[in-house]
């Protein structure tokens, strides 16, 4: 009884968790680039999503104009990234110590830019794009419907980006780097260059949170790579069978994060301790990650194979 | 149009696992050789193919292309002027991408890769044809990814995409001994093909003495880094396998030739 009685409480949390999902998934996305098309596990993000949040907060603060805010975030963002490319790839550091080193300086970067450990921002002084208190209305400026918009564009833009020569380079080089370079592409410059696509999105995440949530904190990234990663897996799982097109599996990534949030909605609805949310986070990543290593170890199809053999006799 | 001066290379110097792999190499080629290279293990066949294609800097010596100084030059950017096939069938394409992805990806070796559009309609037919004359059936699976390839398909591939651009000089690096017989003749055969209509300027290593003899106006035999026996034209062409082991034993002061030399 009781149970339903706290499940009644659901619907009315969704639209929160569907646009928590929706501005993570920007984030999400940015992990997709790194992980699945770069083949690097990029732990900066970690770092900057409460960049790409700090520079959003102190620039409206500033009396700057909300866009242009969020221009300076992601441009913040960008320089995150092209230092753990250059951590890599010139200094020869591997990448995820690389990205480990930038999360951990970009901590006293994120207090520095703040000068405190959050800094909150009023919605009703400051033209804030969107916010959560918009997040039941039926209006344009409900930040579900402005966050669509936002990845709608993202993808938009980064489907057209991996479509041309430079993104194509970008493709091959997490395919296959010594082909790439074969074929005249450097790597090591791509792999910069995506590093900082990547961020430079994470941080336009942390910036609409920030937004959104009416604060900045110095420790709101804390974990982004794994929510990142469990988006991904998420969107894969459900839709990887169906979808093909490029667009299609960035937005499925979207799609993945906000099936993260609405599950982490319905655990706490159900009274699970909050405190130990991320245990759970990175437990449900550890098992996603393993499923398909032990597919291929434990559950080998011998079907597939008397037909091969079949074929070649 | 490739010289290879005095190179040589060191890997794992001042460890117990010092080898020199090329010892003061030296080698001119001209406009349109082909050359079958052959060595034991460890002659340094690929060695010097990856100095040229600049894997690694060398330790000492110059390399030119067509008068170009390329000794200083990283991998990707002398990649303009070369082409190459590798022996492992994964190395020269990208599997996740599509088979007309990874011909655009050849056809902009050397080129500035812009924010233009990474595959054009033109392109898409040019390689439709292209492809034909592999008579692989690929012109219909423009679109279809090379992981799903097999080994075979994938090394023709590979040699349509290091040859489409004319390269100055092409490097097939045991391009075949992956592959099984048959198949391995077929990509022969088309290597053979596309060098001749072509006129490139080829290198070939091969663990096929016979091979060695039939293909190629010229022949190479390394060991210990350096070239121990050059032959060309004619003399070249009479050549016997018995003839290669008999040399190959005087070189390497009576040392057996390996195994996969004698059975191949």
């Amino acid at each position: 009884m009781e149970i339903i009685a706290r499940l009644a409480n659901l619907p009315g949390a969704l639209p929160g968790a569907c646009a928590q999902g929706l501005i993570w998934g920007i984030m999400a996305i940015g992990v997709y680039l790194t992980y699945r098309i770069l083949d690097v596990a990029d732990l900066t993000v970690d770092g900057s999503f409460g960049t790409g949040g700090a520079v959003c907060v102190m620039c409206l603060l500033s009396g700057m104009n909300v866009w242009a805010a969020l221009l300076v975030a992601v441009l913040a963002g960008l320089a995150t990234g092209l230092v753990t490319g250059l951590l890599h790839t010139f200094m020869g550091i591997p990448a995820i110590l690389a990205g480990i080193l930038t999360q951990l300086a970009l901590y006293s970067i994120n207090l520095k830019i703040m000068g405190k450990a959050n800094q909150s921002i009023n919605v009703d002084k400051y033209g804030l794009l969107i916010s959560l208190r918009w997040v039941k209305e039926f209006a344009l400026h409900n930040p579900i419907i402005m966050v669509i918009l936002a990845t709608a564009v993202v993808i938009g833009v980064l489907y057209w980006f991996f479509g041309t020569e430079l993104g194509c380079g970008i493709r091959a080089t997490g395919s296959n780097p010594a082909m790439s370079r074969a074929q005249g592409i450097n790597t090591n410059f791509n792999i910069v260059l995506g590093l900082a696509v990547s961020n430079a999105l994470v941080a336009l995440s942390g910036a609409l949170l920030s937004q959104y949530q009416g604060f900045a904190d110095v420790g709101m990234g804390r974990g982004a790579i794994v929510i990142g990663l469990a988006a991904v897996i998420i969107g894969e799982a459900v839709f990887s069978r169906i979808f093909h097109n490029f667009a299609l599996k960035l937005a499925s990534v979207s799609i993945g994060a906000i099936i993260y949030y609405i599950v982490i909605q319905l655990v706490l609805t159900l009274g699970f301790d909050a405190n130990l949310l991320k245990l759970l986070s990175a437990s449900v990543v550890a098992v996603f990650l393993a499923v398909p290593y032990w597919k291929g170890k434990y559950f080998s199809k011998p079907v597939k194979k008397a037909k091969e053999d079949a074929k070649n006799a | 149009m490739l010289e290879i001066q005095n190179v040589s290379k060191t890997f794992n110097a001042g460890t117990v696992n010092q080898k020199t792999a090329l010892n003061g190499l030296n080698l001119k080629l001209n406009e349109g050789d082909f050359v079958t290279v052959i060595g034991g293990n460890g002659a340094g066949k690929s060695t010097m193919l990856n100095a040229v294609a600049g894997v690694w800097p060398v330790d000492e010596g110059k390399i030119l292309i067509d008068g170009v100084d390329v000794t200083r030059l990283s991998e990707h950017q002398r990649a303009a002027y070369i082409g190459r096939v590798f022996q492992d069938p994964m190395t020269g394409t990208a599997a996740t991408m599509q088979i007309e992805e990874n011909l655009a990806l050849a056809a902009r070796r050397g080129k500035r890769r812009t924010l233009r559009i990474g595959i054009t309609k033109a392109e898409r037919e040019q390689y439709r044809e292209l492809l034909k004359t592999l008579d692989l059936g690929l012109e219909d699976r423009l679109t279809a990814r090379v992981g799903l390839l097999s080994g075979g398909q994938r090394q023709a591939l590979t040699l349509l995409m290091a040859t489409m651009n004319k390269p100055k000089l092409l490097l097939l690096d045991e391009h075949t001994a992956a592959l099984d017989p048959k198949t391995a003749l077929k990509v022969l055969t088309l290597s053979a093909r596309i060098v001749e209509e072509n006129h490139l300027t080829t290198m070939m290593i091969t663990h096929n003495m016979k091979d060695a003899i039939k293909y190629g106006n010229r022949l190479i035999m390394m060991h210990e880094g350096h070239i121990i026996y050059d032959v060309a034209g004619e003399e070249k062409q009479k050549l016997h396998v018995s003839d290669l082991l008999a040399k190959f034993q005087i070189a390497s002061g009576g040392e057996f030739a390996n195994d996969r030399m004698i059975l191949s």
